[in-house]
């Protein structure tokens, strides 16, 4: 069959999305031209998805060390990060955005299932799991077609994996219409000293593959993630994997006791570019080579090509590199699972991988030649400010009129489907499986999970606001990354490390590419502030569509995976009020801002604004002593300013108990951006009476610009004297916008 | 009092179970793996518990291909010589699914998957696992279902109300069994039943997701606490 191969010119190595450079290249590498199938290797190694080109220069740039880090960031599958007690936490987050705009439920459940397997392959064991969705305007039918399918999809396959899904965030902007993005992350927990490394060693060694079937699911993913989403994008169907949380559910507790038999040299999970990818990467990292007969590997279909089983991205797959004497148990654990365990081929010490197929050698290829950090190229392409910002710096305040009816425009930016409940949504979830769940019945802003035999709780979350960062990609990130550690901050934690997930468009785009260096730079500055340094994670570039006459990239979106630790979970602070009588007081100081609100947009409708008021030196300096205040006890309820501003975020405290409470607002600031202006470092704690004079006290000794606001009472909202109805009635808003909309028959799209 | 938790493939509250059972509630607990054929070291005293999950992925109706696993077998001998038996979720559909529990667990009737708190109201007080319970007694417990609407037929319902076999029922935080109550669609608001012997029991509600402080909510646990003081006593008459 290998006959029927094309004759390979630059213009086959283009069709597999190689440029004519590229194809010089390999030409180099190899001293020869490469057949059908070595080409097929190189395009998807050097796909954009998995060689980081256009991003690695700038990503090296990040912080990516710190005394907690027990791995480098991209050494292994995830990062890893010491939390004491003699355990590790290893966590990551990673895009499924083409294949979920074009097959949502499959697109999300595979995003789900591919970024467990990249926690569990290092031999911890997933604990949790978040997710970043980001969907076009709710009132078109394809978007509630694809919220419905990405639910269902990240629900069917965490739930019946059995990770709890924690937290998250949900946005909605005409940006993302055609172009959704889905961003899932994993946590999980593994004792130091006993994980698992994704390298293959000692020649002779035995190569397996475990797990499902390889069929032809998913073929050229990598590939189809590297490139613009087009109108012809749904013909790339078979480009799109199908999941089953059953097998990796198998194949979790097959590999966690696969490895305690000590049989396990190094292993990997198969995601994008499957066997291709694997092999290579274990073997480079190992600095050996691989003999590998694809005719061992169990399909699903009879007659597969040998390039179709090497770049099959079939779910659910790990390869494994075992001990050559201790092989055995392997086949134990996998029969006892009754998973499949094929062993594939044997580590060598060329530095080679030679694929066979039915006794012929169909490639040969130097390892090291495929991958980030050894031959793949690395790109750094030019950059220029974007024109739309001139627009966005013509905007003025003092045009905006401020409007008359006040109790109105709080329910119209409080009813904005970026603020309200996204219940409809994570009610789909199981957010409590393995029971360490400690925000079920008491919310905080950060999702805290505790840490079983230990007296200690992750706290977890995921954000970025991405109309921020379009509007200042350098200031948006530092803001994406402060508000991630805001939110572990209110709920009793210390930020420890991210994991970023950076959604852009093409980056030979001048103008994206300026998006995406500033967004590195700014994400780099707070991350050094904050010492939470970069783990790792995933770029996803080409998040735009192509229409016949222009190209829209999405707004820049470099979303913040945060890992803090709460050392004493005595210390966790949750978000409601808990009783009349309790002060209310802002901590930060408040600005003339409304730029970049959701009311701007909502109320007056003006898209680009400037990103709001943010000073990175007052952010620490809050952050570090709103902890300080919760360890001392001084604060019943702490929560963070964000989307909706002061206002919402009162609402959303007042909400779970039903408590009603006062605000009365500061004349020397307009109306409108006291009660609904997003400027940053601002977090709202209540206080018992009892209280209130030691917490006076320790912000008057400590400089921290506060304000009282209210009073934790009654059942009603009361803003400067005007009633603005009863809690109750904005909690019937807060729980219901979202199923209504969802609820509206979706047409066939 | 013994514990023994059933390990399907797909069961994914297998070690909340022994969490609980073991860490919380201090009981001797094991793991018991579904291609095991006996339940040895087991007695009348004893209870064996099968977990929430997805068993074999439940891509077919949920719970159809684990009632034959191999140790369900034994987990009906058991069951028949007076041996408490208790499902929970997925448990509960296997224990309908395998014939030891009467009705049916359909789709929600809103076709979605639902995890939520819920509110359950004490039915029935005589079966150790709700003894210590006031009747009518209402407790906060989660679910975590796609397939959680009881069904069974008319004669069988009368013979459930006759013979006292409904645990709990669905209801308000006050206790009224209404319609919005009602997360799933069950008939008569049916969360949990037990057989005519009283010594198997199932419920869809998952009482080990609610049995410590820390997790901020303990009402779980006082099913659990019934079952280890009154457990063996009730077992003990049963098996007479």
């Amino acid at each position: 069959m290998q006959h029927a191969e094309p004759e390979i010119t630059p213009q086959v190595a283009q069709n597999l999305g190689l440029t004519a450079d590229e194809f010089n290249r390999i030409v180099q590498v190899m001293g020869r031209t490469p057949n059908f199938t070595e080409l097929s290797i190189y395009s998807v190694m050097w796909s954009e998805h998995c060689s980081y080109k256009h991003s690695i220069h700038w990503l090296k740039t990040l912080p990516r060390t710190g005394r907690r880090l027990l791995v480098g960031a991209g050494e292994e599958n995830a990062g890893l990060v010491d939390i004491g007690d003699g355990l590790a936490c290893a966590f990551k987050i990673e895009s499924h955005n083409h294949p979920s705009a074009i097959e949502p439920y499959q697109g999300a459940a595979t995003g789900v299932g591919g970024i467990h397997r990249d926690i569990f392959t290092m031999g911890a064991r997933p604990i949790a799991a978040l997710n970043s969705l980001r969907f076009g305007n709710l009132d078109s039918a394809h978007t509630r077609h694809l919220v419905k399918g990405v639910v269902k999809g990240i629900g069917d396959y965490g739930n019946s994996f059995g990770v709890p899904t924690v937290g998250g965030e949900v946005y909605f902007n005409d940006c993302y219409n055609q172009n959704i993005l889905v961003n899932a992350m994993s946590v999980g927990i593994v004792r130091v000293g006993h994980t698992v490394s994704a390298i293959a060693e000692g020649e002779g060694n035995p190569v397996f593959i475990v797990g499902s079937a390889t069929g032809k699911d998913g073929i050229h993913g990598a590939t189809f993630a590297s490139a613009d989403l087009t109108e012809d994008s749904a013909e790339d169907l078979p480009a799109v994997q199908v999941g089953d949380p059953f097998q990796e559910k198998l194949l979790l507790e097959a590999t966690l006791e696969a490895i305690k038999t000590g049989a396990i040299v190094g292993m990997q999970d198969m995601g994008a570019a499957g066997i291709t990818c694997s092999t290579s990467e274990m073997s480079a990292k190992g600095g050996v080579g691989m003999k590998i007969d694809l005719t061992k590997v169990p399909t699903r279909q009879a007659n597969m090509k040998a390039w179709e089983i090497l770049l099959s991205e079939s779910q659910e797959r790990m390869l494994i590199v075992a001990h050559k004497e201790q092989a055995h148990l392997l086949f134990e654990v996998f029969d006892k699972w009754d998973l499949a365990c094929a062993q594939i081929g044997e580590v060598t010490n060329t530095g080679k991988l030679e694929f066979y197929h039915h006794d012929e050698l169909i490639a040969e290829v130097p390892a090291e030649s495929l991958v980030l950090g050894g031959g793949a190229p690395v790109y750094q392409p030019d950059y220029q400010r974007p024109k739309y910002l001139e627009q966005v710096g013509k905007f003025h305040s003092k045009n905006i009129t401020a409007p008359k009816d006040w109790k109105k425009t709080a329910q119209q930016v409080f009813a904005s489907p970026n603020i309200v409940s996204k219940r409809w949504i994570y009610e789909q979830y199981d957010s409590m499986v393995r029971t360490n769940s400690m925000g079920t019945n008491e919310p905080s802003d950060a999702s805290l999970v505790r840490v079983k035999g230990t007296n200690k709780a992750l706290a977890l979350t995921v954000d970025c606001n991405s109309a921020y960062v379009h509007a200042d990609p350098f200031v948006g990130a530092m803001i994406a990354v402060s508000e991630a550690a805001r939110n572990i901050t209110c709920s009793g934690g210390t930020p420890v490390a991210i994991t970023n997930c950076l959604n852009f468009g093409n980056p030979k785009n001048p103008e994206v590419y300026w998006q995406f260096v500033q967004a590195i730079k700014g994400m780099g500055e707070a991350c050094r502030k904050f010492d939470t340094p970069v783990t790792g994670g995933n770029v996803s570039f080409y998040n735009q569509s192509v229409f016949k006459d222009k190209t829209e990239p999405v707004f820049p979106t470099p979303t913040i995976g945060m890992l803090g630790v709460l050392e004493d979970v005595k210390n966790k602070m949750t978000m409601d009020f808990k009783k009349e009588g309790h002060q209310i007081y802002m901590l930060g100081t408040p600005q003339n801002d409304i730029n970049c609100s959701e009311y701007l947009r909502v109320v007056h409708g003006v898209q680009h604004s400037p990103a709001p008021y943010f000073d990175l030196d007052e952010e620490f300096h809050i952050q570090l002593n709103v902890g300080k205040l919760i360890r001392r006890k001084l604060v019943e309820s702490a929560h963070d300013i964000s989307e909706g501003g002061l206002f919402a975020a009162l609402v959303e405290m007042g909400l779970p108990r039903k408590l009603g409470f006062t605000l009365d607002t500061d004349s020397n600031f307009r109306k409108d951006a006291y009660l609904f202006g997003e400027s940053q470092s601002r977090i709202l704690v209540a206080v018992a009476p009892e209280k209130e004079e030691a917490l006076l006290d320790y912000l008057n000794n400590h400089n921290l610009p506060f304000s009282q606001v209210g009073e934790v009472k009654g059942k009603n909202v009361v803003v400067d004297g005007e009633n603005f109805g009863p809690i109750a009635e904005w909690a019937q808003i807060y729980d219901s916008v979202l199923s209504e909309k969802m609820n509206t028959a979706v047409e066939p799209v | 009092m013994k514990f023994g938790v059933i390990v399907f493939p797909g069961s994914n509250c297998d070690d909340d179970m022994v969490h609980v059972l073991g860490n919380v509630m201090k009981q001797e607990c094991v793991k018991i793996w579904h291609k095991d054929t006996q339940l040895e070291g087991f007695g009348p005293g004893d209870c064996i518990v099968l977990p929430g999950g997805f068993s074999y992925g439940d891509y077919l109706r949920s719970g159809a291909i684990a009632r034959f696993s191999p140790i369900m077998k034994a987990v009906a001998e058991f069951a028949e010589q007076g041996g408490i038996v208790y499902g929970i979720c997925n448990g509960f559909q296997i224990l309908c699914e395998a014939g030891l529990l009467p009705g049916v667990l359909l789709r929600n009737t809103n076709q979605q998957y639902i995890c939520k708190n819920v509110h359950l109201k004490t039915i029935t007080t005589s079966t150790p696992l709700t003894a210590s319970l006031a009747s009518g007694q209402v407790l906060k417990i989660p679910i975590a279902h796609g397939d959680g609407r009881f069904y069974a037929d008319e004669a069988t319902m009368r013979e459930l109300e006759t013979n006292d076999q409904i645990l709990f029922r669905y209801s308000t935080e006050s206790g009224e069994i209404t319609d919005a109550a009602n997360p799933n669609g069950a008939l008569y608001n049916i969360a949990g039943v037990c057989n005519k012997q009283r010594n198997v029991f199932g419920m869809m509600p998952h009482p080990e997701r609610a049995s410590e402080a820390i997790l901020g909510n303990t009402d779980g646990r006082l099913l659990f606490e019934s079952l280890v003081t009154l457990g063996q006593m009730a077992a003990a008459t049963v098996a007479e």
